[in-house]
């Protein structure tokens, strides 16, 4: 246990996948369409840290220059997703996924 | 500027400048009104970085990102055939006026260049820029339409699954990038040579988030719960891409990665990857019995033969290479042609339950006929491609591998359920006879029935001599 705070990297590796695991159970268990994009993005910046962490670690920019590029896909994805959402709302007057409920068997 | 055209004098990534050319030409169309004429313009588009791309200088590799070796110029041009394709069968949709053609094609054409990427990259940010290049335009195209709440639906259910995966696949990534300390495939696998068998917890659980992210990207069970939902409330021809050119794709990057990468620590992943297939399979099969719609029907199929593929990455030999592309080439073809079918009967009838092919042998008997070739190349029936594809497949299995032996006796099984419900069409083309309204005898136009008989020559031929497929050099 005293190893897991010494070295450094562990504690990252720990606080990334703790957020990760926010990120993971706010999509599982939200209703809310604008806060299961929230933890979308909290899955993804729980990434760039453990990458700029590792990147560090092991003395290597490529890490890093992962991370823009994970930036820059986050922003480009999160656009069309809210763009899906203005287009739910016309139709549904909703922002929850329980008014979507036409597709199953 | 000058690198770029540095890069096309050296026949460097030359099929993906057309089409990212193309895409813009397309998004143009409407300013500068030639939209008549744009799909003429996109086929010979797409007809020219089909040649482009089979004069790739061979074993280039581009700033270490992408490797152009035999493997991703035969993947890419059999994906760009199948791009080629589906403009031609999907016309009748775009030009309904419900659906704005300019847009539509330049997102398509801009996903066909996310696909190539997965077929040639040799660097995990060149991966997982391909799929998200490959996924974000089909988010959209899966809502494009806009006043249908199935669509938006589908739209959403797309783009939270296709989020979420990414989010899995990169918490993967950074863990094999902790581990090893690089994102370039084959420095992974010398790294992973070199550790033998004593490899770190931490690059296990890379390996194995990534795989289930990817396998999330390809539907394959217990992740594949977005894909019924998502192929049913998209626009036809939208859903015939998703099961066909995006699914190829992906598996082209599945297979790359774990082919190059992690084949020498197989030992960790090779019985959860065999696990998830029997899951697949078992699940794809099982629940398409009981569906009443046909598209929702060959949803759970394209489920259920994403199972049978992933036979090939579990596989990862140079055997498995001429497998896997044999089969892909042998569901797009048989896919798209049961998209384009199923496309003329919802048009004709209405409605895509299995009801809605009742006697359709007497009204359209070209259409039945080739809805059931396509059938039996799904079931894997001879004479058609189908049937090799899936032979070659099983039996590259077990030559290389005994001990899978009750994979594929799962596969086989699974093969047997399917027969069931593709039959269930056939018997309601030409079992049921049915007093026939005049409205339900409009012909489809000529263009399709040339197209729809070449289709079925294709799968045929293909079925015939799948030599012409088996002789490529060093894939």
């Amino acid at each position: 246990m005293k190893d897991l705070f010494t070295n450094s990297l562990n504690g990252y590796i720990l606080l990334s996948s703790l957020l990760f695991c926010i990120g993971v159970l706010g999509v599982l268990i939200r209703k809310n369409i604008i806060i299961l994009f929230m933890s979308i993005e909290l899955m993804l910046n729980a990434v760039n840290l453990l990458l700029a962490a590792f990147s560090v670690h092991h003395n290597n920019p490529d890490g890093q220059v992962f991370v823009f590029f994970i930036m820059a896909v986050a922003a480009a994805e999160i656009t069309v997703g809210l763009a899906i959402l203005v287009m739910i709302y016309r139709n549904t007057g909703s922002v929850s996924i329980d008014a979507l409920k036409k597709l199953k068997w | 500027m000058s690198k770029l055209k540095e890069n096309f004098n050296d026949k460097k990534m030359t099929a993906v400048i057309i089409l990212s050319c193309l895409g813009i030409v397309s998004m143009l169309a409407d300013i500068f009104s030639y939209k008549k004429a744009l799909w003429y313009i996109v086929l010979a588009g797409v007809a020219g970085a089909i040649v482009a791309n089979l004069n790739e200088k061979s074993n280039a590799i581009i700033y270490d990102m992408l490797l152009t070796d035999n493997y991703a110029i035969w993947f890419s041009t059999l994906i760009l055939a199948l791009v080629l394709l589906w403009f031609m069968v999907s016309k009748d949709q775009y030009e309904s006026g419900v659906y704005n053609s300019s847009d539509n094609y330049a997102l398509i054409l801009f996903a066909t260049v996310g696909a190539l990427i997965l077929t040639s990259f040799s660097d995990l940010t060149m991966m997982f820029l391909g799929i998200e290049i490959l996924s974000i335009p089909l988010f959209i195209l899966a809502g494009s339409n806009k006043k249908d709440v199935s669509s938006n639906e589908a739209s959403l259910k797309y783009f939270l699954a296709g989020a979420f995966a990414s989010g899995i696949l990169l918490f993967g990534i950074t863990f094999i990038y902790g581990s090893t300390g690089t994102f370039k495939l084959d420095k992974i696998a010398d790294w992973a040579n070199a550790a033998g068998s004593n490899l770190p917890a931490l690059f296990y659980t890379g390996i194995l988030l990534v795989m289930v992210g990817l396998a999330f990207k390809v539907s394959a069970a217990p992740f594949h719960f977005w894909t019924p939902d998502v192929y049913q409330g998209s626009p036809m021809f939208v859903t015939a891409f998703m099961a066909t050119i995006v699914k190829g794709a992906a598996f082209a990057g599945f297979f790359r990665l774990f082919y190059t990468s992690f084949t020498s620590a197989s030992g960790s992943w090779a019985l959860i990857l065999s696990i998830l297939i029997a899951a697949t399979i078992l699940t794809g099969n099982i629940i398409a019995v009981y569906q009443s719609s046909v598209k929702r029907m060959l949803a759970y199929s394209s489920i259920a033969q994403a199972g049978y593929i992933l036979l090939t990455v579990l596989l990862s030999n140079q055997e498995a290479k001429y497998a896997l592309l044999l089969y892909i080439a042998s569901y797009g073809v048989s896919t798209i042609t049961a998209f384009t079918v199923l496309y003329h009967v919802e048009k004709i009838k209405g409605t895509d339950t299995f009801e809605s092919f009742t006697s359709l042998s007497q009204t359209h008997p070209l259409l039945s006929v080739v809805m059931t070739i396509a059938m039996l190349s799904l079931a894997g029936i001879p004479p058609t491609i189908g049937f090799f594809a899936k032979f070659y497949l099983f039996s590259s299995v077990l030559k290389s591998n005994t001990s899978y032996l009750w994979l594929i006796m799962v596969s086989v099984a699974g093969s047997l359920v399917s027969v069931y419900y593709y039959f269930r069409v056939i018997i309601a083309m030409y079992g049921q006879h049915e007093p026939i309204i005049s409205s339900e005898k409009k012909q489809i136009p000529a263009f399709y029935n040339v197209l729809l008989l070449l289709l079925v020559c294709v799968i045929i031929i293909l079925g015939m001599m799948p030599d012409v497929l088996m002789s490529i050099d060093n894939l």
